[in-house]
């Protein structure tokens, strides 16, 4: 599993780092970082939540 | 008691509404699932709705949150254009506004809220409410006519909002809000001052403590009035004071109305039937408080959680920290919990000079909510702290 971003989308709302904060954050200039691209299948639940309530639908799930 | 629903309809396509048919699909119900909805569009985004289809960014088709083959993709059988008028639990059928019945089996009510109006401008044109993309376009295509100067009338969120917009297309702009500070009655008046404060930064005219008498002109919106006498000139009005719950076709059905429709915590109205989104009114109980809450997040949450509530009895309660975001000019607010304006009020983190700052909400030793400018990080941390019940103290101490 490979997570994606699109940048243009995002808005650094932080939804996604409240559900999976050792995957994304967001830091003081604003902008998202991915902290890990390529998480396990352990993590696909919460990266898959993070995908549903991303309020700008900015985070997708490739490599299935 | 109860079963699963054969089908589900459900009332409403807005996003609780969609959010509620995806989440069935998805927890894998296999029924039938049709969702009617008021408008003609496929069901759509309304954030983007006072920035940026307003600003002219986006086209009106890149905030769809949906398309007509998605939706059948999904098995998901879609009406638009269909107003809900009527609600017949013995018989479970829908009446709609073209008089043609619905049966249903299970059912959600999503139907949302709309504008508060101002009285006497019926029929005046360039006076604009802003909820629905048919209102977005209406009020983009005035401020792409170059407007003297835009009177919004309320300075809520929405209000902030178009007035930023407006001031980004390089717009002169009048704020009349009746309350002494904007958002005094939510955020409290020292961090309603802060947005004040904002707004007058970026150029704004800012008219607080005074309301709007009428609004005056021949066919077309010509001037605003103000309780205090004063006149401005106005060729395009924006009026943002606030939302009416759509319960009224829901009147005599033996629902109960409470400025919404009165669910349990787990969004149960009645048998096979529950609500979500701006409609709903439920105890949260992580705050031991009945509410309705009118935000984005909330809508799509609790849209999914009526739908699994309808597909299983022992889906618990609906219980989520309250948040919401609001971009002004280059300003993310964002702010999470249930606050009161008389609220103990404390900067975590960051500088209000600079805007850029973390403020937390206490209350009877606990932490209520907090408050961001610029600081989602904090944001997101201090609102995991409030769902865990975390104290004031405790709150303060913490290091994000």
């Amino acid at each position: 599993m490979r997570i994606v971003v699109d940048f243009d989308l995002c808005e650094s709302n932080a939804v996604c780092m409240q559900i999976a904060p050792d995957i994304f954050e967001v830091r003081d200039d604003d902008f998202l970082y991915i902290l890990n691209e390529t998480p396990g299948e352990a993590d696909r639940s919460r990266v898959e939540e993070c995908v549903q309530r991303c309020p700008k639908q900015a985070i997708s799930i490739a490599g299935d | 008691m109860t079963s699963t629903p054969r089908a589900v309809t459900i009332v409403g396509a807005s996003l609780a509404g969609l959010n509620a048919a995806e989440a069935l699909r998805r927890d894998g119900f296999e029924g039938p699932v049709t969702l009617i909805g008021a408008e003609d569009h496929p069901p759509y985004d309304r954030p983007p709705l006072s920035k940026q289809v307003l600003a002219g960014d986006w086209e009106p088709e890149r905030a769809a949150l949906t398309d007509v083959e998605e939706l059948e993709d999904d098995d998901i059988e879609a009406r638009f254009g269909l107003r809900a008028t009527g609600l017949d639990l013995d018989a479970r059928e829908l009446a709609l506004h073209t008089g043609e019945t619905v049966s249903f089996d299970g059912l959600v009510i999503a139907t949302g809220a709309r504008c508060r109006t101002m009285p006497g401008t019926d029929g005046l044109s360039g006076v604009h409410v802003l909820r629905s993309l048919d209102d977005c376009l209406a009020l983009r295509a005035d401020l792409e006519a170059a407007p003297q100067r835009v009177v919004v009338v309320g300075a809520g969120f929405i209000g902030a909002e178009v007035a930023a917009t407006a001031r980004g297309r390089g717009l002169e702009v009048t704020v009349v809000e009746a309350l002494p500070t904007p958002l005094g009655r939510v955020l409290g008046d020292e961090m309603g001052s802060v947005c004040a404060e904002v707004h007058r930064d970026h150029g704004v005219d800012l008219r607080t403590g005074v309301g709007v008498d009428r609004i005056e002109g021949d066919h077309r919106v010509e001037r605003v009035v103000l309780s205090d006498g004063a006149t401005v000139d106005a060729d395009v009005v924006v009026v943002g004071i606030g939302v009416i719950p759509n319960t009224e076709w829901l009147e005599g059905s033996g629902v109960q109305l409470d400025d919404g429709v009165v669910c349990d915590a787990s969004c149960l109205v009645a048998e096979r039937v529950t609500a979500a989104g701006d409609v709903a009114r439920w105890p949260n109980q992580l705050f031991g408080e009945t509410m309705r809450v009118e935000h984005w997040d909330n809508a799509a949450a609790q849209g999914a959680h009526a739908a699994r509530r309808l597909l299983d009895e022992g889906t618990g309660p609906f219980a989520p920290v309250p948040w919401f975001w609001s971009d002004q000019y280059d300003r993310k607010i964002q702010l999470a919990g249930r606050v009161r304006p008389d609220d103990d009020v404390r900067v975590v983190n960051g500088s209000v000079d600079e805007r850029r700052f973390a403020a937390i909400y206490g209350r009877a030793g606990r932490i209520t909510g907090v408050l961001g400018f610029n600081r989602p990080r904090h944001v997101m941390r201090y609102r995991a702290l409030i769902e865990q019940g975390a104290s004031f103290a405790e709150a303060l101490a913490a290091d994000f």
